[in-house]
């Protein structure tokens, strides 16, 4: 029997697209210069792969080529917006918003930013992933400097209102940052038109190379500036010290110009393609849930919870095959469930038995048809062993047992 | 992180999946685990009267991979065994057998609780006092 290889995770990194491996290949022998050396040809043309790579960049965001700081990741980048204006910004205020079902990186930046003296609000969201907009400016207060609301959620792909949200901040003067690491490239992400001023994004979700990723700090209405997390040799007007990884920008400069060119229609692609396979296994299976709000969704995601069903011991059914996440507790070190799903309030049981599903540029027709088989087959399958399916089935109301949590 | 080829088997092939009535007196139950930590595990015995042996042995477990191992490995082990026998399945054995890793070793404590927990229901339906040990 052949080994299908099916990636269906393309929230946790995406495959690199051959045309950018082709376009940073010369950079690592042919071209091997420091970006910063100014004094010979290998140098500048390894400014000008930068530079290139800089446009490419800001033409996918609509943004000025100065706008544009390159990092080593959304990591680094969400670090240093957070980090960065806290510092920057000390004398005007020490309080953040930002949301529960942030990625880490922003997360335990403000843990971190708490830590040095500063004010964080965690807000919660809708049952549906969504802030509530009221709510959001209600913890507004006069000591309020930022607010960070990643554009789309990681893990169920629902996209955060950013137009109306960068509305509230120029109303009240506060700045707008957001972890849009999983929106780049994917949809339109043009931070000036919905009024963010700082924008974290990342390489290996848009088809590029791991390492390498950037962030946009407008520059005009307002001008901003963040205090550099690095010190160095001053690279990147001195908000990001260390030689410039000019391969990897290379390579994420191209998948911009490549996700510029082809968003529209792969967009279309996938959304289909998603829909296929949410369908496909909602249609099949009973007592199936999608997590997080489906007209406010990345065109690529579904997160569904197949009620009774573990999380990982279903992954383990197709994994040979089929490559995708859960929220399940048992696949973290931390024994804990999603806390993204958990904010959304699911219960522990919906949360442990979700998968995220997420389809990228390389994903077929015909993996979906595969998917839908293998996903289904395997939900039964554990269907089929798992005691409390059979009491649920039997009509036992699972609320009133008594477990023995141990 | 791959998991061994035993451990893929009794989780492809699991051994002994099923439900015995729980309204016999011949039959254990032992249920362990809560929905809310992701583990649920239900491990059933039928006892010889006679001679005191495991006749049968049952399991359904809601789980990861480890567990429904774990539970599948135990309902083997406990057949043909008897009930004394049984108390002395441990989990670092089947730890051993499955070769769980070390973030996988309470699955194999839960398979060790649903055995025990069957044995003390069978022995309070029949009352039969625990032995001091
Ligand atoms: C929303 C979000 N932010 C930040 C990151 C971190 O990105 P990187 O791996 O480039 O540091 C990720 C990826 O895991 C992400 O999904
Ligand atoms: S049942 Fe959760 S890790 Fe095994």
């Amino acid at each position: 029997m052949s080994v299908k290889r099916i990636y269906l995770d393309n929230n946790a990194t995406t495959p690199c697209d051959p045309r950018v491996v082709e376009a940073m290949l010369p950079f690592f022998y042919e071209m091997p210069g420091n970006a910063a050396s100014r004094n010979h040809p290998f140098g500048w043309e390894a400014e000008e792969g930068v530079n290139q790579a800089r446009q490419q960049i800001a033409d996918l965001l609509d943004v000025d080529t100065k706008e544009v700081i390159f990092t080593s990741g959304a990591t680094e980048s969400d670090n240093l917006a957070l980090k960065g204006v806290f510092e920057m910004y000390a004398r005007k205020g020490n309080h953040i918003i930002t949301l529960q079902t942030e990625h880490k990186a922003v997360l335990d930046s403000c843990k971190r930013i708490e830590k040095m003296g500063g004010e964080v609000t965690y807000l919660p969201v809708n049952r549906d992933g969504l802030v509530d907009l009221n709510e959001l400016e209600a913890a507004i207060t006069d000591k309020t400097i930022l607010i960070s609301v990643m554009w789309a959620n990681n893990e169920t792909g629902v996209i955060q209102p950013m137009k109306e949200i960068g509305d509230i901040c120029a109303k009240h003067g506060v700045l707008f940052m957001s972890d849009a690491t999983q929106a780049v490239g994917k949809i339109k992400t043009h931070p000036k038109k919905v009024g963010i001023h700082l924008m974290a994004f990342s390489a290996h979700k848009m088809y590029g190379p791991k390492g390498v990723g950037g962030l946009y700090v407008s520059r005009k209405n307002p001008r901003v500036k963040v205090t550099a997390q690095i010190d160095g040799g001053g690279h990147e007007r001195g908000m990001r010290s260390g030689t410039l990884n000019v391969p990897g920008i290379v390579g994420l400069g191209k998948a911009a110009e490549i996700a510029r060119l082809e968003m529209a229609e792969e967009a279309q692609r996938l959304s289909r393609l998603r829909d296929m396979l949410q369908k496909g296994l909602m249609d099949r299976l009973e007592e199936c849930y999608v997590n997080g709000n489906e007209d406010h969704r990345m065109p690529h995601v579904t997160n569904i919870s197949f009620k009774h069903v573990e999380g990982e011991g279903l992954m383990m059914t197709f994994n040979q095959d089929i490559a995708v996440s859960s929220g399940s507790a048992c696949t973290s070190a931390s024994l804990e469930p999603s806390y993204v799903l958990m904010a959304l309030g699911l219960g522990d049981d919906l949360a442990h038995s979700s998968l995220r599903l997420s389809l990228g540029r390389f994903t077929k027709e015909e993996d979906i048809d595969y998917a839908i088989d293998a996903i289904a087959a395997g939900v039964n399958h554990m269907r089929d062993l798992s005691p409390i399916w059979e009491m649920y089935k039997e009509g036992v109301d699972l609320e009133k047992v008594v477990w023995t949590e141990h | 992180m791959a998991y061994s080829e035993k451990l893929l088997e009794h989780f492809k092939h699991p051994k002994n999946v099923g439900t015995l009535d729980k309204s016999k007196k011949s039959v254990g139950t032992g249920l362990v685990g809560a929905p809310e930590c992701g583990d649920v595990m239900r491990l059933q015995i039928e006892v010889d009267d006679a001679t005191q042996i495991i006749k049968d042995a049952k399991f359904k477990t809601f789980g990861c991979g480890s567990a429904i191992a774990s539970s599948s490995l135990a309902t083997e082990w406990l057949k043909g065994k008897s009930v004394d026998e049984a108390l002395t399945i441990d989990n670092m054995a089947i730890v051993e057998e499955l070769a769980l890793p070390p973030v996988k070793i309470h699955c194999s404590v839960l398979a060790e609780d649903a055995i025990k927990g069957a044995i003390k229901d069978y022995k309070e339906k029949n009352n039969i006092v625990e032995s001091k040990s």
